[in-house]
């Protein structure tokens, strides 16, 4: 049994994860606030997604992993917005 | 925490003494044979008791009108006889039973991944058994919305619905951590040696399977959740009245449930492609193969549910598209069908039961398999969409596929499992009975189906009388093939002659081990060589 | 499960109960997709419904419940770093604050439901049916299931970390042996994941 590696994430690293992230949750409360119509929807989840990418490399360590953690994460995100979409051929076009 | 004593080599699981006496040996072990025989033994009450419902309904159908039971019960045996077989049996079927036994020793590892896992499982399958069960027994009425629980008569009708959902529910959460189970051991308990490509068939199609077993169960979790809520608090996500979407709910109830044909059906494929191969004493043909088709299997499969709902209002543009994606999840199946045909062509073949089983396979899941475009594309689903027809096409798959995938499998690991060999004779004599009772219990469903008898009636126009008539008694001749099948099983695992530890000449590693294989399945771990296949261990 | 790995083998294998967590995480990322699928539909097909309904929502707490839950996962992120250095102290203090904040972000969440219960705005209320439409009927309906979904998911999220800290305090977790501290925490911050999207969608509607 080889003996893993793991990374030590120091400490300044995650508190600049959590400035990044609360910046970005007054963004999207101020995105929100102007009338962009369509968009504003689209900034939100913008915004929400790179909040999620930040989580999921620094907090939940996908950076520091092997890369076939990455993969599987990836792949499930793509398969459920895969199905969203295929579940709007119905919705969209009704 | 470290056990006391060292676990013998030389011992059988079947007569290690643990730390547990008589029955408790078993339910308490975390060995994954002893739950594996735990499931098996489970099933087989379960299965049993959906087999009678199946009789019921037959019996029910031998002729028109009121013959046995009232309209009102004869939706309720079709609700729980499905329940029962998808959610209890054919769901968990070989991943449960098959995949607990032999992953592990196939690929080389003293157990999976997590064993105290494994056996919580079993637990959770239990529990979610007995509510199904509760649901039958207490409240006023057995339920009576078929398996698919459609909104929004599943939270309108009187009858006691919870405890089946939340059943439904349970047994999910169980099929999921089996398959969590499966996909780390996978990953992480291989033989040192054996890559990716090393790994033999049926735990590449548990691996396929478990992650849709990962990835569409929680949906139809979710779901069920919902309708009880809606039955509970009123919620209105499905209620038309309150603004939900009924249709909504067809969509999310087969986001999970077609994929779960796959999850059924692509361990059985893995079992076939085990049996063929050793029986026909050749090279599987295409390995890689059939390793890339199980994995596109697993992977299309899960955006094809569309086509369940052609004819409930959904948008011509989402119609086409699940038809063409239909068609595609065909090519990969018809890619084993074709690598399993090759592999015996020049082959020698012996003729013995599993193999019997094996052949008959591809012959029903070809003609489930083709009924199956008939169904999928749009013009020719609308004529035959919620007749005898549909019925008759997924119990080939699903029985025929599955279920004689099962039997195969038993009849092959069998002498691996309980160190004994049953009667081929009687093997024989009952797989030739089931098959002709099977084929005679829902080809004629075909043919009703294109006549227009519709599904889930307890009640039939005159012209039908015929083939139904046919239908019946094919359903006596396959449950008579069954008894002799299991008689013969039950009584050969504890009185058949000793089993050598490779009686069929396989060449996967369970093969390498005595019968039955001792507590930790290996002596001396395996290794693979630069040289070693799949099917080329030495 | 760590216990389990521990008897039957001889081998303690991290990276399997890592997989292992992270496996269970994609079950919950779909058990959540579901209900963004059925919320995606309705508002797709009620904009203005959906939008009425949202400004009965409070901004000011649902910002303040982002913020307290992106802390808390920094700081329980921060434990697993404090763990590997063996610093037990550090590792304790900052679990504790961890669940701290959940329990505050569970106190605002009650206040807020209560607050919405007392407008006669709850599942199956007369109230509802009597004034609202139909798309602001699912909005609360939806609401409610995903919110009160994702409390449930902090209540079992605070009852891991209390057990991990239970662990870690009694030295079974340690520099060597910290599978379950790191998977109490991917588990925080799915939780943490699912918030992150919760809130544009039902307090940022405009």
């Amino acid at each position: 049994m080889e003996k893993e590696k793991h990374h030590i994430v120091a400490f300044p690293t995650y508190l600049w994860v959590l400035v990044g992230l609360i910046i970005l949750t007054f963004l999207s409360v101020g995105i929100t606030s102007i009338e962009l119509g369509e968009l504003t929807v689209a900034g939100a989840l913008v915004i929400a997604s790179v909040k999620t990418l930040l989580v999921l490399t620094y907090f939940m360590h996908l950076k520091f992993d092997k890369p076939y953690i990455r993969i599987m994460v990836g792949f499930v995100f793509a398969v459920f917005l895969v199905v969203i979409i295929i579940t709007f051929f119905d919705y969209y076009y009704r | 925490m470290q056990a006391a004593t060292p676990i013998p080599t030389d011992v059988s699981y079947l007569e290690y003494k643990g730390k547990y006496k008589g029955i408790f040996s078993w339910i308490f072990s975390t060995d994954h044979k002893r739950i594996a025989l735990l499931y098996l033994y489970s099933m087989m009450v379960m299965f049993l008791v959906g087999v009678l419902l199946g009789l019921a309904m037959k019996l029910e159908l031998i002729a028109p009108g009121k013959t046995i039971m009232e309209a009102k019960d004869y939706n309720a045996v079709f609700t729980v006889h499905g329940v029962i077989m998808i959610f209890m049996i054919v769901v968990p079927g070989l991943p449960a039973v098959f995949g607990n036994f032999l992953l592990p020793i196939m690929i080389g590892a003293k157990d999976v991944a997590f064993p105290k896992l494994n056996l919580l499982s079993w637990y959770i399958y239990v529990l979610g058994a007995l509510l199904v069960i509760a649901s039958v027994l207490f409240g006023n009425g057995t339920p009576d919305t078929g398996w698919t629980f459609y909104a929004p008569y599943s939270f309108k009708t009187g009858t006691n619905l919870l405890p089946a959902i939340f059943g439904a529910f349970v047994l999910g959460f169980s099929s999921i951590l089996t398959g969590l189970n499966f996909i780390v051991t996978i990953h992480r308990m291989r033989a040192p040696g054996m890559t990716w490509t090393k790994m033999p068939l049926f735990p590449w199609t548990l691996y396929g399977t478990g992650w849709i077993q990962l990835l569409a169960t929680p949906v139809v979790g979710i779901t069920l959740v919902l309708v009880s809520l809606e039955r509970i608090f009123g919620i209105g996500v499905f209620d038309p009245a309150l603004g939900g979407d009924p249709i909504l709910y067809q969509h999310l109830f087969w986001i999970y449930s077609h994929p779960a044909v796959y999850i059924m059906i692509l361990p059985a494929m893995g079992a076939i492609s085990e049996i063929i191969p050793t029986f026909a004493q050749k090279h599987v043909f295409g390995y890689r193969a059939i390793v890339a088709s199980t994995l596109a299997i697993a992977f299309v499969g899960y955006f094809v549910w569309g086509h369940h709902m052609f004819t409930a209002g959904m948008s011509g543009t989402a119609q086409y598209t699940f038809s063409l994606l239909t068609f595609l999840v065909a090519i990969p199946s018809a890619i084993k069908v074709f690598n399993w045909i090759s592999t015996m062509h020049q082959g020698s073949i012996r003729l013995e039961t599993p193999f019997y089983w094996a052949a008959s396979f591809i012959f029903v899941f070809m003609i489930g398999g083709l009924s199956g475009l008939v169904l999928g594309s749009l013009a020719t689903d609308v004529y035959v969409h919620d007749t005898a027809f549909v019925v008759a096409h997924f119990h080939f798959i699903v029985f025929g596929g599955v279920g004689f995938a099962f039997f195969g499998a038993i009849h092959y690991w069998f002498p691996k499992m309980f160190g004994r060999m049953y009667d081929k004779g009687l093997a024989n004599t009952g797989w030739i009975v089931f098959f002709i009772g099977f084929l005679a219990l829902y080809a004629p469903m075909f043919y009703l189906g294109m006549k227009g008898m519709p599904r889930r009636y307890y009640d039939y126009l005159p012209e039908f009388h015929a083939a139904n008539i046919l239908s019946t008694l094919g359903s006596w001749v396959m449950a008579f093939g069954l008894v002799i099948i299991l008689i013969n099983l039950f009584r050969s695992a504890k009185h058949g002659p000793k089993a050598d530890k490779n009686p069929w000449n396989g060449k996967t590693l369970e093969w390498t081990v005595p019968s039955p294989p001792p507590v930790e399945n290996f002596a001396e771990t395996p290794v693979y060589g630069e040289k070693d296949g799949p099917y080329e261990y030495q | 499960m760590e216990h389990t790995v521990h008897q039957t083998h001889d081998h303690y294998d991290p990276e399997a109960s890592k997989i292992g967590m992270w496996l269970f995480i994609f079950t919950e990322l779909l058990l959540f997709g579901g209900l963004f699928v059925i919320y995606s539909v309705y508002r797709f097909l009620n904009p203005e419904a959906f939008h009425l309904a949202a400004e009965e929502l409070n901004r000011a707490i649902g910002t303040i419940n982002t913020i307290i839950l992106l802390v808390s996962s920094a700081t329980i992120a921060m434990a697993t770093s404090a763990i590997q250095k063996n610093n037990k102290r550090q590792t304790l203090l900052l679990m504790l604050v961890t669940v701290l904040l959940a329990l505050t972000f569970l106190v605002n969440k009650y206040f807020e439901w209560g607050a919405k219960f007392g407008h006669g705005i709850f599942p199956g209320s007369e109230h509802m049916i009597q004034t609202m439409s139909k798309g602001e009927i699912l909005f609360f309906g939806l609401y409610f299931i995903m919110t009160g979904l994702h409390a449930l998911h902090i209540i079992i999220g605070m009852a891991f970390i209390i057990f991990v800290m239970v662990l870690t305090a009694r030295g079974k977790i340690h520099s060597e042996r910290f599978a379950l501290l790191e998977n109490s925490g991917l588990y925080w911050h799915l939780v943490d994941v699912i918030w992150i999207f919760l809130f544009p969608l039902f307090y940022l509607i405009h």
